[in-house]
């Protein structure tokens, strides 16, 4: 057993070439320990007073998020509420309180949980994620990353640093959606993220649509956009709908069964596209979505 | 293998030698003694174990002890002035808002986390400043008044 606190980036990247795994907030990591999922790694080094993690700036290519950066923070920045909304969305509903003051952002990421509430929302934005080593860094797509649930396509040594995503077209909203039986320390029954840029008659011109808790990984709903290039956000959200209940591949489990998921999926689908089109269209829209619109509400 | 390290709590430092995977709640009730923190879930759902990690809501039962070293770690112990309660758990007792009293240092914590912050919260605002606490007496209508008047009595 060996825990050491890594001061700088490249101690903990030499931590993990030698065995060690990283902990920052460890809300899953701790959590599934005494809950006997996974036993507690043998050697840890903890990652959450790193600097290099902890920006969240502009740059030439839109923003980058440092993978240390903290739900609470993400659903509180003004530049990620205005043009990344459905990301503050999704952060807003983590956990608690305490969940989001020690959760971060690469964590969420690296944990791969489908019903992760980030997730869908990093998809729809157009993220990739920057992966670093002893040995080099290198930058993946969300869909070539995560594998199955808890699994990437990262080596043991290899630590997620940072997220990036591109710069939003004028006219452009998102928003993230889920399903919730509970407002806190729930888990996603089902969710779903939409990002829309609009035409100037307020038609959508370009949209994506990506979903939580229905498959093994989070999914993308492919060729979303052409589904809704042309569209009112209103008939948009109904072709949509039915597209997400389509591509999910939900299992039946304790909280929800395969049908429920199948058809929720849609209902969250649809209202993730009105919400984005409301959100493109100026309109403020609380974050998260939930709670603006209340529980149940229709959008 | 144990680590020595130090841990700060409501600004008093406790050396303490202890296992990589112990967590902050039994630290700080079983090696440090102060047992105001309880221990509920076990497993951050209910907000019984809260504590203030630099001043933020943190459960402690699902956060390494090892992890707040060199951080300040405030509990319900270190609320309660010389000279008689805190206003907020004053408040607690006059507007009915503990009964079994067994999540109201968790209440207590994530609360003052809460006002900490934002001296002048919503309704809405206290909601989710508490969403992470349980309770299974008050129904919370009291927990909130409370909260609400020791903001607009502060």
């Amino acid at each position: 057993m060996s825990f050491t606190i890594a001061q700088t980036l490249d101690e903990a990247l030499a931590a993990l070439t030698a065995g060690a795994r990283p902990i920052a907030g460890g809300t899953d990591l701790v959590v599934g320990a005494r809950q006997g999922k996974a036993p507690l790694p043998t050697s840890l080094v903890a990652i959450d007073r790193l600097n290099e993690l902890a920006l969240l700036e502009s740059t030439d290519d839109g923003i980058r998020v440092g993978a240390g950066i903290t739900h609470a923070r993400l659903m509180n920045d003004p530049m990620i509420l205005s043009d990344y909304t459905a990301l503050a969305d999704g952060a807003a509903l983590v956990g608690s309180p305490s969940t989001r003051n020690l959760g971060t952002i690469g964590g969420n990421v690296m944990n791969a949980s489908p019903a992760m509430d980030t997730g869908a929302p990093l998809m729809v934005l157009g993220a990739v994620v920057e992966i670093q080593s002893a040995q080099g860094s290198r930058v993946v797509e969300l869909s070539e990353l995560w594998t199955g649930p808890g699994q990437t396509t990262a080596a043991a040594d290899e630590l997620c640093v940072a997220i990036a995503l591109p710069p939003r077209p004028a006219m452009s909203g998102s928003a993230y959606v889920r399903l919730e039986y509970r407002r806190a320390m729930e888990i996603a029954v089902v969710g779903a993220a939409a990002s829309v840029t609009l035409a100037e008659d307020g038609t959508i011109s370009t949209g994506s649509v990506a979903l939580s808790a229905v498959a093994p990984t989070i999914i993308e709903v492919e060729g979303a956009s052409a589904l809704v290039a042309g569209k009112t956000p209103d008939d948009a959200a109904a072709v949509i709908g039915a597209a997400a209940s389509d591509v999910a591949a939900p299992i039946s489990d304790v909280r929800a069964s395969d049908g429920y998921r199948r058809h929720t999926v849609g209902v969250m689908a649809a209202r993730a596209m009105k919400a984005a089109a409301r959100r493109a269209s100026g309109e403020m829209i609380g974050v998260p979505v939930n709670r603006a619109i209340g529980v149940g509400a229709t959008l | 293998m144990t680590e020595s390290l130090t841990l700060t709590v409501n600004d008093v430092d406790y050396p303490v030698n202890i296992d990589m995977g112990r967590n902050l709640l039994g630290v700080l009730r079983n090696e440090i003694g102060l047992t105001g923190t309880k221990e509920g879930c076990d497993d951050s759902e209910c907000g019984a174990c809260m504590v203030l990690l630099d001043g933020q809501p943190v459960n402690s039962c699902s956060y390494l002890a090892v992890q707040a070293e060199g951080r300040s770690v405030s509990t319900v112990e270190g609320v309660m002035p010389a000279d008689g309660l805190h206003p907020l758990q004053r408040i607690l007792l006059e507007e009915g808002g503990v009964q079994c009293g067994f999540c109201t240092p968790g209440m207590i914590m994530s609360a003052n986390g809460l006002l900490e912050r934002n001296p002048s919260p919503s309704e809405e605002e206290i909601r989710i400043g508490l969403s992470g606490n349980l309770c299974r007496c008050t129904g919370y209508a009291k927990i909130l008044a409370a909260v609400a008047r020791t903001a607009s009595e502060a």
